[in-house]
């Protein structure tokens, strides 16, 4: 779930929205060189976009009594780094803002810092060092999409927070109060994200080992052809 | 062995989101004797909560494009959805027919070299 339109002070919108320009522009330029030295992995982006889309497209119930989607996000972290999912993000986003009212314009900046640079780092470091640790591709997957898919909304609470501080118990109440709406709504969603993420993995591994190992996602040994 | 670990983390997943629907209960009415809401939006949520903080807030833009209507948008969401979940399909209906006709012709040529033996 995103920041809703109009809901975030002007400077906040005009701030976030310059902080998550960079990121999109340079994941744009960084897709393309990709995709241009390896025309091969098109089809990986596209698995990865769609699996993006599909995920935050699907508003789940939770524990805690109300709906939230996962952000799908992680696995194209996972596959070809944290600046890519920025402008696959941005689609989704822009989407949701323009055609179904959820989320927003002036929102967009802030909802594109948590969800497609935020939640994809955290994916790109948890699967690094999940992996350096010696966990296998799927704990380190499942680490890595679900804890992601967290941060992201964390990140929302952060934000909301910090535009709206309680009056009496200042940024650290208000957090709280935000974080029990969004990061604790997403514990099992992020469950069930991760969990996705591992099935679509494993199907990748089997079907596309080599591109994979090209990314550095499969190890040379792991790869059975 | 790998496909029943994936269906087995599929099981768990509808687990993850059918049990919340029957343990959650319905809250109580609120004191203008409206049934209590159950499974609104997060986002919704954080904006009642944005309410009983800054009271004062008026959102200063609104969306340029509404649904017209819920049904109109779980229409966007199921189109939303299905574009995603169609390339998925494409790509693993991709793949599968690809690994088919690779083990046929790695079969095709087994034959072939065995038939070459016997002469």
């Amino acid at each position: 779930m995103h920041i809703i339109e109009g809901f975030l002070p002007i400077e906040h919108a005009v701030g976030w929205t310059l902080a998550a320009v960079p990121f999109v522009a340079i994941g744009v330029r960084q897709v393309g060189r990709q995709i241009r030295r390896q025309p091969e992995l098109r089809m990986l982006l596209g698995v990865a976009a769609a699996f993006a889309f599909v995920l935050s497209a699907l508003k789940l119930p939770s524990v805690t009594g109300s709906c939230s989607h996962p952000t799908g996000t992680g696995l194209g972290a996972i596959l070809f780094g944290p600046l890519a999912m920025a402008p696959i993000g941005a689609v989704v986003l822009l989407f949701q803002a323009l055609l179904l009212a959820h989320g927003g314009l002036t929102t967009l900046g802030a909802n594109l810092v948590s969800l497609a640079v935020v939640g994809p780092l955290v994916a790109a470091g948890v699967f690094r060092l999940a992996r350096r640790a010696g966990a296998s591709l799927a704990l380190g997957v499942f680490l890595a999409a679900s804890l992601a898919d967290l941060m992201t909304y964390v990140t929302t609470s952060v934000q909301l927070a910090w535009a709206f501080p309680d009056p009496a118990g200042g940024f650290a109440a208000s957090f709280a109060k935000f974080a029990g709406i969004f990061a604790l709504t997403q514990i099992p969603l992020a469950i069930s994200e991760g969990l996705l993420t591992v099935v679509i993995c494993n199907a990748l591994a089997r079907f596309n080992p080599r591109e994979l190992q090209d990314l550095n996602v499969l190890g040379r040994r792991e790869a059975r052809v | 062995m790998k496909g029943r670990t994936n269906l087995a983390l599929l099981l768990a997943v509808v687990l993850l989101v059918v049990l919340p629907l029957w343990l959650v209960e319905r809250p109580d009415p609120g004191a203008d004797g409206k049934p209590g809401e159950i499974f609104s939006g997060a986002d919704n949520q954080a904006r009642d909560a944005i309410a009983a903080v800054a009271p004062d807030y008026r959102p200063w833009f609104s969306p340029l494009l509404e649904p017209a209507s819920s049904e109109i948008a779980s229409l966007l969401f199921a189109l939303q959805a299905a574009l995603g979940a169609g390339f998925i399909g494409y790509y693993l209906g991709v793949v599968t027919t690809r690994e088919k006709f690779r083990r046929q012709a790695d079969r095709a040529t087994e034959k072939a070299e065995e038939g070459g033996g016997a002469h």
